[in-house]
Order: C-alpha cells, then structure tokens, then sequence
C-alpha cells in the first residue's frame, strides 16, 4: 500500500527559512511553517485529529499540542509558526496527560465497536487512541452520546455514519477550502454540533456534488465510500491516471485482490493535488458493467446477429476485407479514427497502421469535433497547438476570462482551483450565453458577465481588442519586442475600425456596449489576465478564427509567456492533447509536422522502413462524404461513438451504412457498433499500460491495476491487424512503443516510462533541455518566433433563426454525465441525471405552452427529437440548451453540418430549432430505443 | 415654571414599571394642572431604588423611589414635585451615599444627559477628548492611552494602549474599530447602562481609536437582546452624523469616521472577540485560532482594535481630562476607575463606578448593603459566569487584576454576585459546567464534549450527596482531571475558564459535595 505522510498544515511557500529545535534536534524550515509541519518533515509525529495537510490549520481538536519554551501553557503546534530560535518538545509527561485528557472525551462519545467497523486499520482516531494507550474512557458510556443517530445512505457512493463523528470539520473544510462548494455545516452548537449537508437535507438532497474530498479528508468512518464497506480495507494500490475529462487527475487506486475498492486521488499529482470528482473518484464500476463486451465478434452483414470469434479469426477476417476493399477501390479507400480516450502508445500504433499499413493519411481523430480549431489557431499565432499554461499558473491569475467553458461541469477539478483563486480575489469575467455556475456560486461573483448570442464570439473578441488599441492599453514593449511588427500593424488598423467598437458590436451580440468596454478595459489592466475557453469557442464556424482572436488578445496586452496569463483550452477528453500530439491529423505526422514535409517524411519512412504518402488524407467529415460517394469503404474506429457524437447523426449513419467493413473497437455495442461488422473488445483505463497527456500537455502514467479482461491490450490488438495486413509490428510493451514515440517526436525526446515513472509526470516539450518539463510555454519568445496578429473578420454563421426555427439550441455537458456518457450511464452517476433535459426560458416556455418537466419536441432543419423540458432562467429568452449524453435523446439528430471553415469542427453551438409539446417520442427513438 | 421630573429610559427600570409610572404621572399631573415636564434620561445606576423619580431642585435632583403607581398619589399630595419629603425620599441623590462614594469619570454623564442628543451631549463636556485627539499626533493619543494604566474593561485587562499600538503598526489600507457590546456575563449590565445612559460616550471613544490607529469605520456588535440599546444606540449615530460628527471631514477636520450598528447573534460565545469576528463576517460563531491576533489580522483579515464598551467609553474621558488625572486613581497596575454590578442576593444592587483598590466587603457591605435577604453572604461570584467563587474569609481582598488572578479568580467585568448562607455551591458547580455546555461553540473537544461530562459528573455527585452514599473518589478525581484538561486544552477563555467557579467551589466550600444541605 502506497500511504502518503500527512504533514498536518500545507507547505509555506516562504523563501526565508527559519531556524527552530524540536526534541532537542536542530532544524531549519521556511518561515510560516507550522509547528506541526516542521516537525512532521522530521519524522517527528505529533498527535492530530482535526489537522490535514490539504487544509488550512483549525485548532480544534486539541491533541496537538506542544511545549515551547517561554511560552505559557501548551500551544496548538497546527496553528503556530516557527519562529527563529523557537524551541519546542512534543513530548512531555504533561503533554501526555493533556492529550489523554482529550482522547478520554472523544472516546466517551464514540461507538466501542472498532472490531467490526469498516474504517479499522484506516482510523485515525483508533491509531491516536492506541498510541496514547487509550482504548476505553473513565467517564464511560451512559453519558450523553451522538451514538444513536441515524445513518444517512442517499448518496450511492458513500455513507455518512453521524455516530462516529468527532466534530473535526474536516468534511465541512473540505467542501469549502478544497471543492469550493460549501455544501456542508455544522449544524447547531455545543455538544449538538453535527455535521449536516445543508440545514434539512441528506446528502443526495443537498447541494454536494459528490466530489468526495469530504470521504478523503474524513479521519473516522464517518463518512466512508460504500465500496469499502462492501468489499473491506484495500490492500495494494497503484497510482495511475483518471480517465475521464481533460485535467487528468492522477490517482491512488486501491485495490483488494484483483478488485478495486476505491480511487484517492493523489496528493503528488501535479494537475489535481489531492483532488478529484464525482467522475474520477466513484463512477469506475463501469470497467465491470455487465454489458462490457470482452470477446471479439463479427458479422457479414450488420443485420446478422453477432457472432464471437477468437482474436486470431477476427483480425484475419478484418484484414482480408480491408485488403479486398484496397485491392479494388485503392489503397485510399479504407482509413481510421483514433480514440482520445486511448493511451498515447495505442493512438501511436493506429495511426502508424494507417499510415504505414494502409499506406495513405485516412487518419483523424475526435478533436476534429472538438479542438481542432486550437491546434490551427495557436499554431497560426504562437506556433504550438496547445495550451500555454499549466493548471497551476491559476494561481497568479488577476483577471480570468472564461469563454464557452463550464468547468464546474466540465473540469472539476480544475474549477475547484480556479474557484479558490476567486475567492482570494481574482476577477472573473464569464463570456457564455448561459449563466454558468461560476456566474454566481458560493463566495463567487462574476464581475461581468457577457451574455452574447450564440455564434457571436468573433464580434466580441474584436471589440475588446477594439477598446484595448483605441484605448491605449496595448503592452507596446511586449509587442515590439516579440511581435511581428506589419501583421501588429495590419490588426492594430483592423480592430480600429468603427464595425468593431461595442457600441457596433453590441448589436450583433446582445450585450451593452459599456458591458464590453469594462471588461476589456479589465482584461487589459490585469496585471496578470488569463483566458480559459472551451468548445463554446471552437465548435462553431468560425471556431479557428475566435482561438486567433484570442491569441491577438493575449499577445496585445502582454499575457503570454508568464505564470497567471496565457491562453488555455479547456480540453474535454483525457488524452485529446495526446492523440493530436501523436499524429492523428491527416496532414500531419505526429508533433504535428506536415506529411507533405519531405524532410519529415523522410525520417519516417527510415524508422519504420516505408514508403510514405505525401498527400494529407481525408478528414471524419470527408470519409462520411467519400462514403456515401462509394470511394472510401472500410474504417477502423478507435473507441469513438461517431454515431452519437458527430453532427448530422442521419448523415453519419447513412455513411456508416455505406461501408463494406466498419470495425469498431470499444469497450460497449454503442450507436456505431449498430453499422458495423467487426467488434474488437477494449480496455479499460484500469487495464491499460501507458501515458495520458492533459489539458496542460502534462503526460501522466497510465498503469494497469489488474490484467486486460479481454485478453489482449488494445496495441496489441492494432499490431496483430497491422501484421496481418502485412506490415511487421513488433513491439514487446507499451514502453518500446514510448521509446519510438520518444525517438521520433522532438517535443517528447526526454519521455520515457522510466523518467515518469521516475519524476512523476513532465509537461511537453521535454527534451535534453527541459528533462522535467515545460510548465508554460513562449516565455521570452513564441515558439514560432515572432508572435503573428491575424486578421479576425467576423462572418455570421449561415445556420439562423427565422420564424420556422426562431430560437437557438446550444449544447454542453454536465457534471455527473461525460461526453457521449458510455462510461457514466453504467454508474450511479445516472442517479443525478438519467436523461438529457432541454433547458427553455420561463418565456419561451410561456409562449409554448410548455411546462416544467413537459416532453417536447425539439425539431431543426436537420432532424427532430423528443425530451423533457425544465424551464430556468440559466439560458436567456430565445436560446435553449441540451446536453448530448443519452443516445435516447441524440441530440445530434438536431444539429448540422455547418462547420469550421479552416478545421472542419461541427458548429454545435448553434442549431436553429423550434420547440413544441409533445405526447410522444419520435418515431426514430420508438424504433431504435423502444422508448414510448 | 416647569418643574423637570427625571423617570429613566433604562431596560432595568422599565422592567420594574418605570414606563408605567412614567405615563401614570403624566395623567395625574395633567389632571391637576401641573406644569410637569417628565424627561426620560439614561439611568443613575441605582437599580434598587428604580422605578425612581428625582425632581430638579434649586439644590440639585432629589430622589423618590421605588415607587409604585399606588404611591403617586401619595407623593402628588406630599408635593414632591417641589422636593418635599416623603416616605419614599431620599434627598438629593448626589448625597446618597451610594451614589457620594463614587468616583464617576465613564459614567459622569450617565443619566443627565438624553441619550441621542449632541448639544446636551456637548454641554456635559462631550467632544472635549475628541478635539483635542483632533489636534494631536496618531502616536500621541495612543501614548496619552498607554500612560493612562486603561486596561480592556470587557475582562481580559490587556492594556489599551499596547493593543492600540499594535494595529496602529500594521500596515494596511483599511482598518476597523468594533465595539464589543456583546455583554453576555451572568450579573452584568454595566455596557448597556452607558449605551442606554450616554451612547455619544461610546461613539466619540471609537472615533479617538479610529484616529489613534488610523481607522475610518466602527462596527458595534451589540447583543440582540438589547432592543432598547439597539434603539438609542442607533438614535445618538444618527444624530452624531447629522450634526457633522460621524462622516467625512469631521468638524472639518481631515479625520473620516463612520460606524455601523450590527446584531450579535445570541449566542454568549459571540462575546469572544475571534468569535464575534466570525459573526460579523456572517459565519457561524465560532472561535478563531490566535495567533494571528484580531490587532494584525481581524475583521475582514484587516487590523482590528476590539474593545469592550467601558473600554472605548472612557477613552474621552481620559483624554478630556489627561492621562495622570485618569491614573491617579487606582492601584498598583490596576489603574482609574472600575464600573462595578452588585446583583445577586444584595440589598442595594446596581451600578457602582470606583476606583480599584476598595474590598469586596466594602462594595459589597458599605455600599451594597449586604443582602437582600437579610440571611448573611456566603458566596460571592466575580467576573460573571467564569468567575470564582469567594468565601467570606476572602472578602477582604482587594478589587485589582493581579489579586484576583493570583487567588484564581478574575475581575472580568466587574460583576459581583452574592449569595447567602443557603446556596448550595456543588449545584452552582453544574451551573458553571452547564452554562459551558448550553454556550459552547462546540470548535474544540474539551469545552464541547467536556463540558457534558462535567455536568454529568457533578449530577452523580449530588446523587450521592443526597443519598448520603459513601463519597466516591474516583468521581472527584475525575472532575480534577477533567478540570486539569479543559483549562490546559480549550481553545479559547470560555472551556478554560469554566473550571475555575468549580475549583473555587470544591476548595472553599467542599463540605457542599458530600453532605446532604440540612
């Protein structure tokens, strides 16, 4: 078991360091560290219970305490600092008395029962209790006692036992200092203290959203994951790294045997320190759902029954058909996508089939719906497709602008550090048309928020950098030092003109001209001002042209190249940054290089020993295309639900359908698997061998807890269809493939399984010169050089509302469901969210007839769908709002095939519809999902 | 002429009936075509004689009381409205010798004066300290402080001054004065007789530490059950800010100052001042870890001066008056005047301003009357409800900080409850350890969950006193622990002070633990 120390009260980030003698042994700490803490860095351990290191110092529980000379009585060693010459001793014979003194109380309000009490061996009562020798109390156990109280089991993944309550707070400062959301209390005062989940409710009834830091923080069985109580104490663990969204939270996975009791996220991992979310801590029972799908089946007609096969029969079956197909429509005719839901090594040896088994550039990945336009737009302007921060860079924030991010919903965990940046007084401007949580929550207020229409991003982005050059708010050394001098010129004239100023531009966005101008004014003044965005930036059609209009922000105003600033895609899937990073863009070779590159080429084909085709294959929307053109039949899908999560779903289908063999590799049948004819079982992240790479380019090791459920790890199964097809694969494991990787990808030459497994995780670029790392990227230059301005017209989408389709729907995600929800419907998570809802303003609704709870149909020029309203005024009059997790609502049956002009990314952003009530499910949802 | 009749607009006088008395007057007088004018002033301080009438005389105010509505006809006849004598009379009340022992400096104005009103206010020497603080340095008047021995009147007696020093050292853009008018204390009223009697004293004290230590706004938290405080509190700000004295350029000085009436939130631990903080803040009321202190980090994590309303209500008059005018009186480190509260079982309860220095017998007999029963003392408790419990054979000790706490006990805020020779101190022990129980934040473990057991322990003691069983040393034993423990763990003064009325009943009266009362 991997146990990691607690030191009481968290670090202090002081240089001065201050000398002090504790138990007679001289030590040096730096200033503002506590007693506790300077003590605990020695091995000397000194008693606690209410005292964590992830939390401020509370003084409470009183055990801790210590003997300083000079000092009268005995002080808490949690809340006092060192100071020069301070000489403390934990341990005395009146100290000992004291903390006696204490642990007689608390045992006498305490069940005796730790023989029989799940949190045995993992008490730190029981354990403070023992090593002062105390197993039972003068005072007895007919006293008054919170022993009866009842059990509250609403929440399924953890109970919450007031019985064996020390009153420590550590769950109520848990919600408030680590999560943010301020869920708990402690209800009453006295001896009545009780822990609550708000003044009435049970912990499902309030407004815990389950993140757990509570259950982690909590030293008793108090409140205790119901996986332990079920399957008992772990008894081995393995740190990896969490599989759901973008931030990549590394974790300690616990386990008994081959099963997994819990996941504690782990303190050293350097994106979540200690935290995690109701996602990544609870909703794992997925990887053992009965509908995993562990044999490999095929079919020779999609409206034959499924048939199970050995690996050997299914790969031979794939590779003769994708070789008859090339042998009679050319070698362009089949291709793949990649999954970035895989490890880096899996999306490596996909895309090297492609390219070098298939022998052509058929390859895409998810991003193409997602980030695509932040790989174009940073690399047009800075030179590098990815973020330029790390997660920690927060922290020095000024002013934060949050566009087309929900990251309460969508990013946990990062959310939970931005909100603790807010509350020490960062300012926060929120650009959505929705009135996200982080506009108001809990010691959190938006100075502004910017309520622009959907599809408008581009005119507000313009004019705050209108107000920013006319002005005078341009960092003019900053530029001039690092920007391109005539393309600055050539922006700073476009941005000038009048079209852009707010007073124009509130027009076309809906928000007050003096609304704009402050903000920007706020952005510009910072000092340290940085963006956050999402897919409410890039999935629209002009989604390139808004990540370039941010990146001219940024760079006019100073802020990149520094801790606090920056621009940071919020990056929805774990290992999205990884699979674009590995090459899965038809145009470019991995660390993105063009194929049409000799040179890179070049180095390609002398590692892998072929020839490679210099021309930029198709994208996903282009092989749908192509399909349906009868030129491009055979596709290898890397776990991707493109039948769900793609635009224009009748569209996708009808390609899909098209296709002579579509092989789906997933963990699940899904939406898709219903086209095609070779099912190949996946892994689970709890089974997998290899590296993820986060939000902020940080690569992470992903290890196996337990041996692949299907027989064969997902790499291999590509190397097994690669050799088959008659191009040789010979890797051992996951780390040779890293040393390719590694060989041929300058921005991860210093990665290798044994450095991370080594250091913990590294940021790309990581090579000779940066072994540990690159926490922010362009400091003192851009990677490309000279920062380049590019023009950003603002062009209206073509997708409007008129008078048949008078509002607009747009779609996001939420907290308890991820992505196309294959995963998180198989967990309790559905509990808070079993369906899809459309989110209508009270005056829309009005308007319609439409009441809470109603059904209704959604209808758009593409398709329509069916499903129950809930009227908020979250969404403005005019917008309505969808998520797109449930296949049963498919909410991508609505939305069209407009899209990036440079990337290709679905506009799903904005999808004219109209909303009526409804008495019944379409006729598609009938007949695909039975549901009436 | 009209004659001026004097009926206090005090809580303690309204709850024996003054305002009954007030409005039944005015009826008679009316009826009898007397020009009387009855004004409604803050409370001389004798609560034993409320409801009390005291009439303007040529030789000064003369004292009617208790009265009771059968006695106004009575008094009509006697013409006590031109300072006849009566049955109730008392003579001038300035001669009363409850009143001559006396040494008034914080409560000088206390009951001449109308409590919102500024030109009375200015015409009793009100704003005479504050203008001369107006004309000296910030350091100055902090120094004038410190020279004055004012220690924290609301029990803890830090000195003023070094508290004051400290927040005025701290850098920082805003700083804070609040007034601690939380007054919680079992047997004290001393805080709400000045705020009901002269709340300007109070205001012009936070304005002298707002320009001492460079503050512009004051909060008072005031306990919310004092409507009647909250009322004129409220009033006299009001008024002090349309006449130019609470504002921006105050009397066109370059001096800004603004206060603020806030709640409390009935709770007794509210009192503590990190726990006021809290409150005040708008969290629950819970204590705070010091260090850091309310005077580097307080309201708002901003440099904060918390005092106590005595405290802040005598600043003016130190600086009206200077430094060693104030300090000449006194003792040892025990400097100027002490407001005390006889209450209890006390012939002659009230409000008793001296010097320090007097006995607890001089107080207690020589003004106090002694009991109210007429049986004799055989308990007295000082400094509320964590106090100690004194024997008679310690009455002769002397009021001062340094006596007390060498012998145990505590001053506090002054007050003084007596109990005669039928009290039975072990119950008064429970009612230590309740009070603690019933007022505990519930923070730390030792005040939360030691508190019960203490109340549980001294129930089984009086069990077996009252049984006449055997006495049971593992139960004494175990309360000294418990004792030993909640004063050396507790996080704040409310659990560590709580064993201390429970010692000082085990040590001076033990025979009350195992013998069955008679």
């Amino acid at each position: 078991m991997i146990k990691e120390k607690d030191f009481g009260t968290p670090p202090s980030p002081a240089r001065e360091r201050v000398n002090l003698t504790i138990d007679g042994m001289a030590l040096q700490v730096p200033q503002g560290t506590s007693v506790m803490r300077a003590a605990a860095e020695s091995d000397i351990d000194i008693p606690k219970l209410c005292a964590t290191d992830s939390l401020k110092a509370f003084g409470s529980c009183r055990l801790c305490l210590v003997e300083i000379e000079g000092q009268q009585g005995m002080p808490a060693s949690c809340t006092t600092s060192v100071t020069e010459g301070m000489v403390v001793r934990t341990r005395s014979e009146q100290l000992n008395r004291a903390r006696r003194g204490v642990m007689e109380l608390y045992i006498s309000d305490h069940p005796l029962a730790c023989a029989t009490c799940p949190a045995k061996g993992d008490c730190e009562l029981q354990d403070r209790a023992e090593e002062l020798g105390l197993s039972e109390s003068r005072y007895g156990c007919d006293g008054m006692n919170h022993v009866a109280l009842e059990t509250d089991t609403s929440n399924p993944y953890f109970t919450f036992d007031p019985s064996k309550c020390i009153v420590c707070s550590r769950c109520v400062r848990a919600c408030d200092e680590v999560q943010g959301t301020f869920a708990l209390t402690i209800r009453d005062r006295g001896f009545s203290s009780i822990v609550s989940p708000g003044p009435e409710e049970n912990f499902l009834a309030s407004e815990c959203v389950s993140c757990g830091a509570c259950v982690q923080a909590c030293p008793t069985a108090t409140l205790l994951e119901n996986s332990v109580i079920k399957y008992g104490q772990p008894e081995r663990s393995v740190i990896t790294t969490c599989a759901y969204c973008g931030v990549g939270c590394s974790f300690r996975a616990e386990m008994k045997g081959d099963q997994l009791v819990r996941m504690v996220p782990y303190k050293d991992g350097q994106a979540n320190h200690g935290h995690g979310c109701i996602k990544g801590r609870f909703a794992f029972g997925y990887a053992h759902h009965p509908d995993r799908v562990l044999k490999p089946m095929l079919r020779e007609k999609t409206s034959d029954e499924w048939r199970e096969v050995e690996w050997h029969e299914a790969i031979e079956f794939v590779a003769s058909r994708f070789k008859a197909i090339q042998a009679e429509y050319g070698s362009k005719s089949i291709g793949g996508i990649t999954s970035s839901r895989c490890t880096n090594e899996e999306v490596w040896v996909v895309q090297k089939l492609i390219r070098a088994g298939f022998k052509n550039n058929n390859v895409d990945t998810c991003a193409r719906v997602c980030h695509a336009p932040t790989g174009y737009g940073l690399k047009q302007t800075l030179g590098t497709s990815a973020g330029t921060q790390n997660f920690d860079s927060v922290l020095n924030a000024d002013v934060i602008i949050l566009i087309g991010s929900n990251p309460t919903a969508a990013h946990p965990v990062f959310a939970a550090q931005m909100k603790r940046r807010l509350r020490a007084g960062a300012r926060l401007i929120v650009i959505d048309p929705r009135s996200i949580e982080l506009v108001r929550s809990p010691h959190i207020k938006a100075r502004y928020h910017l309520q622009l229409l959907p599809g408008t991003n581009v005119a507000m982005i313009n004019a705050f950098a209108h107000v920013v050059v006319t002005e005078g708010l341009v960092a003019e050394d900053y530029v001039a030092a690092r920007c391109e001098p005539e393309s600055f010129a050539a922006w700073r004239d476009f941005v000038s003109r009048p079209e852009h100023s707010p007073e124009a531009v509130s027009r076309v966005t809906g928000v007050a001209a003096e609304q704009i101008r402050a903000a920007a004014r706020l952005y510009a003044e910072g000092p340290r001002s940085a963006i956050y965005y999402g897919l409410g930036v890039t999935e629209h059609s002009q989604g390139s042209t808004m990540v370039m209009g941010m990146a001219n922000l940024a760079m006019a105003t100073g802020n990149l190249g520094y801790t606090g600033t920056g621009i940071n895609p919020m990056r929805g899937q774990n290992n999205v940054q990884g699979s674009c990073d590995m090459g899965s863009f038809p145009h470019e070779l991995p660390d993105y290089r063009p194929v049409s590159d000799d040179s890179v080429r070049a180095t390609f084909e002398a590692a892998w020993q072929v020839e490679l085709d210099s021309e930029p294959g198709l994208r996903i929307p282009n092989m749908f295309a192509a399909a349906l053109a009868g030129k491009y039949r055979g596709i290898y899908i890397q776990g991707e639900d493109v039948a769900q999560s793609d635009p224009d779903t009748q569209h996708v289908e009808a390609a899909l359908s098209a296709m002579d063999c579509v092989v789906v590799q997933d963990l699940f049948l899904n939406q898709t698997s219903r086209f095609a004819h070779v099912f190949l079982p996946g892994t689970s992240f709890l089974e997998k061998d290899g590296t993820f790479t986060n939000a902020e380019r940080r690569i992470n090791r992903v290890r196996p807890l337990m041996p692949t459920q299907t027989g064969k790890a997902e790499w291999q199964v590509t190397q097994a269809l690669a050799n088959a097809m008659g191009y040789p694969m010979n890797y051992a494991d996951a780390a040779q493939i890293m040393t390719e990787i590694a060989a041929l990808t300058p921005s991860f030459a210093g990665v290798s399984f044994a450095h991370l497994d080594a250091v913990g995780s590294v940021q790309w670029p990581c090579n000779e010169t940066a072994l540990m790392g690159t926490p922010i990227m362009h400091v003192g230059q851009f990677v490309r050089g000279k920062g380049r301005f590019m023009l950003t017209e603002f062009v209206p989408t073509d997708e409007r509302a008129n008078r048949r389709f008078p509002l607009l729907m747009t779609t996001g995600r939420i907290l308890s469901q991820y992505n196309v929800g294959a995963q998180t419907r198989r967990t309790a998570n559905s509990t808070w969210s079993p369906e899809d809802v459309l989110e209508v303003h009270p005056h829309d609704a009005q308007l319609r007839g439409i009441a809470e709870g109603d059904l209704v149909a959604v209808r758009s020029r593409k398709g329509e769908t069916t499903l129950h309203a809930t009227l908020t005024e979250r969404v403005p009059p005019g917008v309505v709002y969808t998520t797109f997790h449930h296949p049963e609502t498919g909410a991508n049956i609505l939305t069209t095939d407009y899209a990036d002009w440079a990337t290709d990314c679905p506009e799903y952003k904005v999808t004219a519809v109209e909303v009526a009530p409804a008495s019944r499910p379409t006729e598609w949802q009938q007949r695909v999902h039975g549901a009436g | 002429m009209t004659i001026n009749i004097y009926i206090a607009r005090e809580t303690s006088a309204r709850s024996v009936g003054a305002d009954h008395i007030a409005q039944q007057l005015q009826a008679l007088t009316q009826q009898a075509g007397l020009d009387i004018d009855i004004i409604r002033h803050g409370s001389r301080g004798m609560t034993w004689l409320e409801p009390l009438l005291e009439v303007d005389t040529a030789q000064g105010r003369v004292a009617y009381g208790p009265v009771t509505p059968d006695d106004l006809n009575g008094l009509l006849g006697a013409e006590f409205y031109l300072g006849k004598p009566h049955e109730l009379g008392h003579g001038l009340t300035e001669q009363l010798s409850y009143f001559a022992v006396q040494r008034r400096v914080t409560f000088n104005r206390c009951g001449l004066v109308a409590a919102g009103s500024v030109d009375d206010y200015r015409a009793h020497d009100g704003f005479v300290g504050l203008k001369r603080a107006l004309q000296m340095a910030p350091q100055q008047i902090i120094d004038e402080i410190t020279q004055s021995g004012l220690r924290g009147r609301g029990g803890a007696g830090f000195p003023t001054g070094s508290k004051w020093q400290t927040v005025a050292n701290t850098p920082s853009e805003q700083k804070y004065i609040i007034c601690n008018a939380d007054e919680g204390d079992s047997g004290t009223f001393s805080d709400r007789l000045l705020m009901e009697g002269d709340p300007l004293a109070l205001i012009e004290g936070m304005m002298i530490a707002g320009r001492a230590v460079g503050a512009d706004a004051g909060v008072i938290y005031l306990r919310s059950e004092y409507p009647l405080a909250a009322e004129l509190l409220s009033d006299a700000i009001t008024a002090a800010r349309e006449a130019g004295w609470l504002g921006n350029a105050i009397q066109g000085c370059d001096f800004d100052f603004d206060l603020e009436l806030r709640s409390g939130a009935g709770s007794y631990v509210c009192g503590e001042e990190t726990a006021m903080l809290e409150s005040l803040e708008g969290k629950r009321g819970q204590v705070r870890c010091k260090p850091p202190l309310p005077a580097s980090k307080g309201l708002w994590q901003k440099p904060s001066v918390i005092n106590n309303v005595i405290t802040l209500a005598t600043v003016p008059a130190i600086l009206a008056g200077g430094a060693s005018a104030y300090a000449e009186l006194g003792v040892d480190r025990s400097r100027g005047t002490l407001p005390f509260q006889l209450a209890g079982n006390i012939k002659h309860g009230g409000l008793v301003e001296v010097p320090f220095g007097l006995t607890l017998r001089e107080l207690i007999f020589a003004i106090g009357g002694g009991t109210a029963s007429g049986r004799p003392v055989r308990a007295v408790q000082v400094g509320g409800p964590l106090g100690a419990y004194f024997p008679v054979s310690l009455l002769d000790t002397a009021l001062d900080y340094e006596i007390f706490t060498a012998l145990d006990g505590s001053v506090g805020h002054g007050g003084i409850v007596v109990f005669d020779d039928t009290v039975d101190m072990a119950r008064q022990a429970r009612f230590a350890m309740e009070f603690c129980a019933v007022e505990s934040c519930g923070k730390c473990t030792p005040c939360r969950i030691g508190s019960v057991r203490g109340v549980e322990l001294l129930d089984q003691i009086i069990v077996d006193r009252n049984a006449q069983a055997e006495r049971n040393e593992q139960s004494f034993e175990l309360l000294a622990d418990l004792c030993a423990t909640m004063t050396n763990t507790s996080l704040c003064g409310m659990g560590r002070m709580t064993p201390s009325p429970v010692r000082s009943a085990l040590k001076y009266f033990s025979e009350d633990f195992y013998q069955a009362a008679p």
